[in-house]
């Protein structure tokens, strides 16, 4: 009886313990989920550095690749940079459209970094922080990808490369308008 | 005239009414402070948006202060920011569905404990208090006999 009991009452603490860490290690601490995804992306107004007004809502019916940085985010978003630019002169006549968001930023440094990398798409800063929030943003770099009936449909944290860019832009661009 | 100026000014008064009421209400910078110590500050570890210095955080208590400016109640304001983080940004998960599990878990494990060592103790309790020695059988004892006398010699 005795044997028994100790038979089964040790695997029965230990499995419980093995399966949690189990569970700890096999995930991803990178991976954040979003309850954003699917949703409508939160639509917003800002204005830009070159003192436009960009509004999400303008672009309903394109593609919306939406990265938000800072010019004090090394080396992510500096690494991340030219890759943004570049996924812009690709696509821009593709139907996509995209749009940057500074946050927590200086101007004049958010400045230089547009002009160091030649970044040619609308770039706004975000006082308040208001938009990041919209966004559940954890930290910077991060991307949407909004589909043409505005819904948020990945989220990007961390730093993006041509071959992600392409990929999630190809996705949304082949679905029917 | 005079009817014609009353009538003036009751209009004035009665424009100037929802001016007033939709004009926003002052925030109470406790009720501010309370929601900000139940969410988590996205860029810390383990910070409250009340407890951190972040520029996130404070950003986020800007936030807090003007939903409630424009009229939101605090769990309204609270359920803001959990559709955009999800029940992750909330210190203590909410008491229901899976999240219950972390409330409960506690209490059934320490059950679980007090039961188990409710059930030793009663078998430490049932069990004789002394071990009687083994039986010796003749041989052994009477070897025991003839050594001892050896060492008293």
């Amino acid at each position: 009886m005795k044997t028994r009991w100790v038979r089964f009452s040790i695997p029965l603490a230990v499995v419980p313990v093995l399966l949690l860490l189990a569970y700890g290690f096999w995930t991803n601490p990178r991976e954040i989920p979003s309850p954003l995804i699917g949703k409508p992306a939160a639509k917003f107004t800002l204005t830009s550095f070159a003192g436009d007004p960009v509004s999400l809502e303008r672009y309903r019916g394109r593609v919306v690749m939406l990265n938000f940085w800072a010019s004090w985010c090394r080396p992510a978003c500096y690494e991340e940079a030219p890759v943004i630019e570049r996924t812009w002169q690709a696509y821009r006549d593709k139907g996509v459209v995209v749009l940057g968001v500074d946050v927590q930023d200086q101007d004049e440094a958010a400045r230089k970094i547009i002009e160091q990398f030649q970044h040619s798409f609308p770039n706004s800063p975000d006082p308040g922080g208001h938009v990041a929030v919209d966004y559940g943003v954890y930290g910077v770099p991060e991307t949407f990808f909004i589909d043409r009936q505005g819904r948020v449909r990945f989220k990007q944290v961390g730093e993006l490369t041509d071959a992600i860019a392409r990929e999630r832009l190809e996705t949304l661009l082949a679905e029917k308008p | 005239m005079t009817p014609l100026l009353v009538a003036a000014a009751a209009l004035v008064l009665l424009a100037g009414g929802p001016a007033r009421a939709a004009s926003p209400p002052a925030v109470n910078e406790e009720t501010v402070h309370e929601i900000a110590s139940q969410l988590r500050c996205v860029v810390c570890q383990s910070l409250s948006v009340a407890d951190s210095p972040s520029e996130t955080a404070s950003q986020m208590r800007g936030i807090i202060r003007e939903r409630l400016a424009a009229g939101e109640t605090p769990a309204q304001v609270r359920d803001y920011f959990v559709d955009k983080y999800g029940p992750w940004i909330l210190l203590s998960p909410p008491r229901r569905g899976f999240d219950l599990l972390v409330w409960v878990a506690p209490f059934l494990v320490l059950g679980i404990g007090l039961v188990m060592v409710a059930l030793v103790v009663r078998r430490w309790r049932r069990a004789p208090s002394r071990v009687s020695p083994p039986a010796l059988d003749s041989a052994v004892r009477e070897r025991i006999r003839r050594e001892m006398e050896e060492l008293d010699r």
